[in-house]
């Protein structure tokens, strides 16, 4: 399950769709990603999410796939929200799950870093004297080319 | 025709989201488009000289040697930040 969309999500409801999904399940690993408090620069008043309609859907759906090849993960439901955000808000779910940890842990941080470093979403930092596209970080590249070793 | 969309810093720098494109030949190369749209000058020729430029054909992320072809959806934007 793949969502793009701008209403919050209940992290209780996307726990128990994992839950209920099969009876395999020995694991489940979630991921929630909050607004930061804007790099603690008081000027900036809220976030704004842009991102590619279609394409997203189609990288994470792909990462998805990746992720399956592998490691024996069972199901994996992703959430981002696009609009305008506040800190402290949700803004990313991920979750998996598994027969054992092991699966769901790497699947569910490969598929964060991943999503960060791939699918087409930006953020626009909206401040008194105007707004601020956020720059990409290096550290979260870095990140994502962990995997490929 | 190709339509070419541009995404977030992209969009506000060029004020443009969206355009319909006439290819110079039957097909061409990511590398060529670069070089007509830069050709109108500042901004554009700012923005497709940009080291960190993206681009996507069909959605799909290519190398600029990439070949475009009439009918084809290409997509500008600068690296993601989501997350």
């Amino acid at each position: 399950m793949i969502k793009v969309q701008q209403e919050d999500f209940s992290l209780a409801s996307e726990y128990e769709a994992l839950w209920a999904d099969a009876p395999k399940i020995g694991a489940i690993v979630t991921f929630t990603g909050l607004v930061r408090d804007f790099n603690a620069d008081e000027s900036v008043t809220g976030l704004f999410l842009e991102h590619y309609p279609g394409m997203t859907e189609k990288v994470l759906a792909q990462l998805v796939e990746d992720a399956k090849k592998r490691w024996p993960i069972i199901n994996v439901r992703i959430i981002h929200r696009i609009g305008e955000l506040k800190a402290s808000d949700q803004i990313v779910f991920v979750g998996v799950n598994s027969e054992h940890r092991e699966a769901a842990f790497a699947a569910c941080e490969f598929l964060m870093d991943f999503l960060k470093t791939k699918a087409p979403f930006w953020k626009k930092e909206q401040r008194q004297s105007g707004d601020t596209w956020v720059e990409a970080k290096a550290t979260d590249q870095e990140r994502a080319t962990r995997w490929q070793s | 025709m190709v339509k070419i969309l541009y995404f977030a810093r992209l969009r506000d720098q060029l004020s443009c989201a969206e355009e319909q494109f006439e290819l110079a030949v039957g097909k061409s190369s990511i590398d060529e488009i670069k070089r007509q749209l830069a050709a109108r000058g500042d901004p554009w020729s700012e923005v497709m000289q940009d080291m960190n430029l993206l681009v996507a054909v069909n959605q799909v992320i290519v190398e600029p040697t990439a070949i475009v072809e009439p009918g084809d959806e290409v997509g500008f934007f600068p690296p993601v930040t989501g997350g």
